[in-house]
């Protein structure tokens, strides 16, 4: 019974993904992201040169030419090659901190706005404080206390998303609980954990995954911020914002440099923007 | 009113007790480290204890917490390890710099904002809100280094006109209102869409109210309308989020501020972040967290004056 329920689900949100097809900004978006996914996949397959191999040669000039598309950095590395493995730094760090976000916060926000009382108001206190702060300001804190790291850099996303995504799940859950289908459930004597994980959660997944798509965004930006600040992951590992912040100085020189990471981020923060704005658009109809 | 104003006020107080003692305790792991750092890796370990008990570094946490904040409450925000002058010193100079900044991409941001908002809200589904909805989605997601780099190669390296940096020096050849074109520019462009947004949704959802309507239906010109009827009603709701933007606006601004080298607040906090100075880390994160509740209690009762509707109890 349970078993089919979750297959009717899938079912029918994969129907109303493929709806996307009818919003051009939408499928903008999804191309976007596509394309950086199969980048990340495929990056030894498609980049032609390692992350951190030195062309000492190219040295002398790191402009683009035939031998490196969007030429070399101070070090003589790739930049194509660089930007490509990039994506995999971008594209594991941000899902996993979201996913892992997205796991506390839906359930914390399920127990508030479920249970109310001493429960919801200890969440909320506690949601209020971390959200007191600027997020760029506990980014810096965090970091500057844990030092920078790729857990460390998921750990501070997943600090300051859990109470926003918290705050989301339990409004939703305030209106559902009221529900006729609920009561029904509660009828039928099944457990707590069931009627919020089994007959709330799913009912409030398409404002979630609009949600989650945005947040995948901000958290690109996040990451790149933190690299562009020097926060970011440390050297070498190929990582966009901090691509810009090693060139940025030398952009009079050699614009390259700073320019191709910057698009790059750009185009999969845009990417994941549009998507989420298809997605708004074809669950608003009906 | 008076007592939804003393209870936020209330509630401002214990939020920034808890802020501080967690800014306090986040240092204060490994007090070790502080002398460490000031003597060196090359100190014996009697010299580090010499200099922990003369810095009061010996004594149990909460002491030293109780201490940090009655010096913090009475006005010394301790010494600056980065800047060799006391936190006082540097911090209102900063905070200043930055206010200026944003007052001048506030000034842009709000009117342009609105302007955006109400023409795409005003007819749902028109080209031009299609066009002004995606156009403000595209330009929320580009982050703000990003746009530095590409309006810097425009604007400083291809054509020449401004300046790529903005340090407020009169000697760099650049007058003042020309380096701070490109950071009020990347400021505003970040901020705009969103709350382009919530005008425009303020804005479609007006449009469909009865009195539109009455309005449109009694042969008012369309202008007329809109600047007589709609406007005014559309402008509660985004209210709020337009002044939450000036909490962005003076503690998001790090990455503008490290973009063009500019001597504000959030360069500050960066600065002294990454050369670990704890006490200018700690009272601009104090400040940070102060500026953000307070503009939050202040959308709150604005929103309030502005809609006699809504009354919090």
């Amino acid at each position: 019974m349970a078993m089919s329920d979750t297959g009717g689900t899938l079912t029918r949100t994969w129907a109303r993904l493929s709806l996307l097809r009818e919003s051009p900004v939408g499928m903008v978006g999804a191309a976007l992201v596509v394309f950086w996914v199969l980048v990340a996949i495929f990056a030894p397959v498609i980049s032609p040169y390692g992350p951190n191999t030195n062309d000492l040669d190219a040295l002398v000039d790191p402009s683009p030419n035939a031998t490196h598309w969007f030429g070399t950095d101070m070090q003589g590395r790739d930049i194509l090659a660089r930007v490509i493995w990039g994506s995999r730094t971008v594209l594991t760090v941000a899902p996993v901190a979201v996913a892992v976000a997205y796991a506390i916060g839906c359930l914390l926000g399920l127990l508030a706005g479920y249970y109310r009382g001493w429960v919801d108001t200890l969440i909320n206190r506690i949601s209020d404080i971390i959200l007191s702060f600027p997020a760029i300001v506990l980014y810096i804190i965090v970091i500057m206390r844990f030092g920078p790291s790729a857990l460390n850099i998921i750990l501070a996303v997943i600090f300051i998303a859990t109470p926003q995504i918290t705050r989301i799940v339990r409004g939703m859950t305030l209106d559902l609980r009221e529900r006729e289908y609920i009561a029904a459930a509660k009828m039928r004597g099944e457990p707590a954990l069931y009627i919020m994980f089994v007959e709330i959660l799913p009912n409030a997944r398409g404002p979630l995954i609009v949600d989650a798509c945005l947040r995948m965004g901000y958290t690109t930006i996040a990451i790149g911020v933190l690299g562009f600040l020097g926060l970011g992951l440390p050297p070498p590992t190929p990582d966009w914002g901090g691509m810009v912040k090693d060139s940025y100085a030398l952009m009079s020189i050699f614009p390259h440099m700073a320019l191709f990471p910057a698009a790059a981020i750009t185009s999969l923060v845009v990417g994941f923007s549009l998507l989420a704005d298809g997605m708004r658009e074809i669950s608003m109809r009906d | 009113m008076l007592a939804f104003f003393l209870k936020r006020l209330a509630s401002l107080l214990f939020t920034m007790l808890v802020v501080s003692a967690l800014v306090f305790a986040a240092f204060e792991f490994t007090p070790g480290q502080v002398a460490t750092k000031i003597l060196g890796p090359f100190s014996t370990q009697d010299q580090r204890d010499r200099l922990m008990e003369e810095l009061g570094l010996h004594r149990p946490v909460y002491e030293r917490y109780l201490e940090w904040l009655g010096n913090v409450l009475t006005g010394d925000l301790g010494y600056s390890t980065l800047y060799k002058v006391p936190v006082n010193d540097i911090i209102w100079d900063r905070l200043g710099n930055t206010l200026f900044l944003a007052m001048i991409a506030f000034a842009v941001m709000v009117p342009l904002s609105i302007l955006l908002g109400i023409s795409a809200g005003m007819r749902e589904g028109s080209k031009l809100d299609r066009t002004i909805s995606v156009g403000s989605i595209v330009t929320t997601s580009v982050p703000e280094f990003a746009s530095g780099v590409f309006l810097a190669s425009i604007f400083v390296i291809g054509l020449g006109w401004l300046p790529g940096t903005a340090t407020l020096d009169q000697g760099a050849g650049w007058p003042i209102a020309a380096q701070l074109v490109l950071p009020v520019a990347v400021i505003v462009l970040y901020d705009l869409g969103y709350v382009v947004r919530m005008v425009r949704a303020s804005m479609v959802e007006v449009m469909t109210r009865p009195y539109i309507r009455t309005a449109v239906l009694k042969g008012l010109t369309f202008r007329d309308v809109i600047l007589k009827h709609a406007l005014r009603n559309a402008m509660i709701a985004p209210f709020t989020v337009i002044l939450l933007q000036i909490n962005y606006m003076i503690t998001g601004v790090v990455v503008v501020e490290a973009v063009f080298a500019y001597p504000g607040f959030g360069r500050m906090l960066l600065d002294s972040a990454l050369s670990q100075d704890v006490a200018t880390v700690q009272a601009a994160s104090l400040f940070a967290v102060l500026v953000s509740v307070s503009t939050q209690i202040a959308g709150d009762l604005g929103y309030m004056m502005l809609n006699p509707r809504i009354r919090f109890s």
